[in-house]
């Protein structure tokens, strides 16, 4: 990220209440994870220790140090998700891209495939429980998702048998 | 504009009806989270491109969701002197017929879910739509909806949310100009404690009292804060909430601020809900165009506004001082209580703070229009009002349901919700999220109440009920709960973070049919110790999902293990 990109960010968030969060936030929705040298530039720019903004990027699940792939699949896996067969989504998502799931470097869930094409991530939990189970895709959530209609839903991001 | 008189208000509400009920026909598209990711937005779009290439004066407008989630996408269709109809299962391929039927007067009878012909606004808003469609059954006599009570929800699936008009057409911003303007702090207090309004994050404390807290604190600043992290997965009342009807939570807040003598509010809000952020923005904006937030509301001496805060998911962050620390930019470890939020010392930057559940906010406008006699009769003794549910998991209607507080699990699953899907019969349901419990099946005649929730093990938790058939293990949903605490545990207390590390040990085990009958006691005396010794709310009912489990499905544990 540049840094007039990270000074407008900066500039939003005037008010002391929720203003790291909501910064790191805007950093990881614009980036897809947050940068080591933007986390070093905020952390002089606020004169804040660096190793403060590293507890909050490795504390918070939203917040991700390791690079993402060009397409990030999040599968939930909240309560009726789990219920309705979250984790064979994520066991045939695996499948299809030719990854196992393992933990990143902060331990959180995350796995990018070889090429860079494709993330797969867990969340907690959408709040689409209705339509569980639920995937997104770049901010695109998917209901109601099966074994079946997974090659279709990431068809239209480029995926290939 | 701003408003400052009843008369202002008045000609905005008269502005905001001609919205609703418009001379001309109206469409409105269900645009929520989950109208959207089942193919809403494409349906709107659709009806869109219609309108425009055939020049045609019908009025699109979006609206939130009415609840019935499973009937998605719905689409509301108000053809002027006609009651209102809701279409369900509406697709981008039915947007033609859609639009050739409204043209001539009619509705696809096909599609067609229930008519309206008036809704109770409740705020003494009655709004008539119109006789007619009579073969298309009344919204009343939709299973679904029939036992259902709606105080809530009553705006939401019916005005646009992104429109404060309709909000105050159908008697918003009534509440907060009678507070503001004709009453002192300590009326309404007392109207609130009168009410018995209870904490709806789960927790189940009174409202008014806390709110006599926080405005007794001698301090030369106080904070209010609306909770809107909705951690518990399997709960997303909230969020429906929030972006359906965002000015309902905000004239919660503007009265409580008065009451409390509170100028700064905050809503802190999980970053996975974008589309409720950005409502809520929108409806705080307006606002104070409105001059309902801001300087001086209605021309008073008192001023006070909205910020918004975004958490990044920490389920301990729904605990008060972990929320706090969120806020000031801390990671989200609890502290022991006392000092609790509304102490000096104790809240935002060490000033008393009330914090107060997206759903508790929501009840106050309607408890001053109406008064707390009227608020007080509907529930139950002591548990006063109604609650939203989230029915999901194996059920067959899942969706948001509202009811007064001590209707019985049986109503809600079985009647509302028709049992199982699939016709799978029910086995079980999981209320309050992670630190909930288990209820089987032969004590769905328990009420949703505070206290006969507790009895029964579980918790009322933000509301969501998770419904589970012959098919589940339950052995398997109790690891299910104890991995997530596991992953959610601060660290900072001993029991909690190695505990729970143990329980998932233990439960792991015997999910592999490699564990014993002194596993399971094991498991039990450890829950047991987390329970009593764990620092916070998080600690102290992550083995809830464990413990109730154990005590009504031993069987299905004393089956995976050797004797």
């Amino acid at each position: 990220m540049d840094e007039p990109t990270l000074d407008a960010i900066i500039a939003r968030y005037e008010a002391p209440s929720g203003r790291l969060l909501g910064i790191l936030g805007e950093i990881q929705d614009q980036e897809g994870y947050i940068p080591r040298e933007t986390l070093g530039m905020l952390a002089e720019k606020l004169d804040v220790r660096l190793s403060q903004l590293y507890s909050l990027a490795t504390f918070y699940s939203y917040f991700s140090l390791t690079p993402v792939g060009e397409h990030v699949i999040t599968v939930c896996m909240g309560t009726a998700c789990h219920v309705k067969g979250a984790p064979a989504i994520l066991e045939a998502l695996e499948g299809m891209l030719g990854i196992k799931s393992d933990t990143s470097v902060d331990g959180k869930f995350s796995i990018t495939t070889e090429d860079r094409k494709f993330t797969l991530a867990i969340a907690r939990c959408f709040g689409a429980c209705s339509m569980a189970p639920v995937l997104r895709i770049d901010g695109n959530l998917y209901g109601y998702a099966t074994k079946e209609n997974l090659p279709a839903i990431l068809g239209e991001y480029g995926w290939e048998p | 504009m701003k408003i400052t008189s009843a008369a202002d208000l008045e000609t905005v509400r008269q502005a905001g009806l001609q919205k609703l009920q418009p001379v001309k026909p109206r469409i409105a598209v269900g645009l929520a989270t989950c109208g959207i990711a089942v193919g809403g937005s494409r349906v709107y779009e659709r009806l869109r491109e219609i309108i425009k290439r055939d020049g045609l004066d019908i009025i699109l407008t979006k609206t939130g969701c009415i609840g019935y989630c499973k009937e998605e996408p719905l689409v509301n269709i108000t053809i002027p002197n006609k009651p209102l109809v809701i279409l369900h299962k509406v697709t981008e391929a039915d947007a033609e017929e859609i639009i050739k039927l409204v043209q001539k007067g009619k509705v696809p009878a096909d599609k067609a879910l229930c008519r309206v012909p008036s809704w109770d606004h409740v705020t003494g808003c009655i709004l008539e739509y119109g006789k007619g469609f009579t073969k298309i059954p009344l919204y009343g006599k939709v299973p679904f909806f029939k036992g259902q009570q709606k105080v809530i929800l009553r705006d939401a699936g019916l005005i646009n949310p992104e429109d404060i008009d309709e909000y105050i057409a159908v008697g918003g911003y009534k509440a907060a100009i009678k507070a503001l303007t004709g009453k002192d702090s300590e009326t309404v207090i007392k109207e609130v404690e009168k009410s018995g309004l209870r904490g709806r994050g789960g927790a189940g404390f009174p409202t008014g009292l806390k709110w006599r807290i926080t405005r007794d604190a001698k301090a030369e600043k106080k904070y209010i804060i609306c909770n809107a992290d909705e951690g518990d997965p399997g709960a997303y009342m909230n969020r429906n909430e929030m972006e359906s009807d965002p000015h309902m939570l905000i004239e919660g807040m503007i009265i409580g601020a008065y009451a409390m003598g509170a100028p700064d509010g905050l809503i802190y809000i999980r970053a996975e809900y974008p589309l409720a952020i950005k409502r809520l923005k929108l409806a705080i904006g307006q606002a104070r165009e409105y001059g309902l937030l801001g300087n001086n509301i209605f021309g008073t001496n008192f001023s006070f506004d909205i910020g918004i805060a975004t958490g990044a998911g920490a389920f301990v962050c729904g605990e008060s001082t972990a929320l706090v620390a969120s806020i000031e930019g801390r990671t989200g470890r609890p502290h022991p209580r006392p000092p609790r939020l509304t102490d000096i010392g104790g809240g935002l930057f060490g000033y008393p703070t009330d914090l107060n559940n997206v759903e508790t906010w929501c009840n106050v406008p309607v408890i001053i229009i109406n008064g707390s006699d009227w608020y007080a009769r509907i529930g139950s003794k002591d548990n006063t009002g109604t609650k939203v549910f989230s029915l999901v998991g194996k059920v067959d209607r899942v969706g948001l349901v509202e009811v007064p507080l001590g209707t019985t699990l049986n109503t809600i699953v079985s009647d509302i919700g028709n049992g199982g899907a699939n016709n799978k019969k029910v086995k079980a349901v999981q209320t309050g999220g992670p630190s909930g419990g288990c209820i089987p099946f032969r004590l769905f005649d328990t009420p949703m109440d505070f206290e006969n929730l507790n009895k029964a093990g579980s918790i009322m938790g933000s509301g969501g009920i998770v419904v589970m058939d012959e098919d589940t293990d339950m052995v398997d949903i109790a690891r299910f709960f104890i991995n997530f605490a596991t992953g959610e545990s601060c660290g900072k207390c001993i029991p909690c973070r190695e505990g729970l590390k143990h329980s998932l040990l233990l439960l792991n085990r015997i999910l592999a049919k490699k564990g014993t009958k002194k596993d399971i006691e094991t498991l039990a005396l450890l829950s047991d110790t987390i329970v009593a010794t764990s620092l916070c709310g998080l600690g102290q009912t992550a083995p809830n999902p464990v413990l109730t489990t154990l005590a009504y499905f031993r069987e299905e544990y004393d089956a995976l293990v050797k004797p």
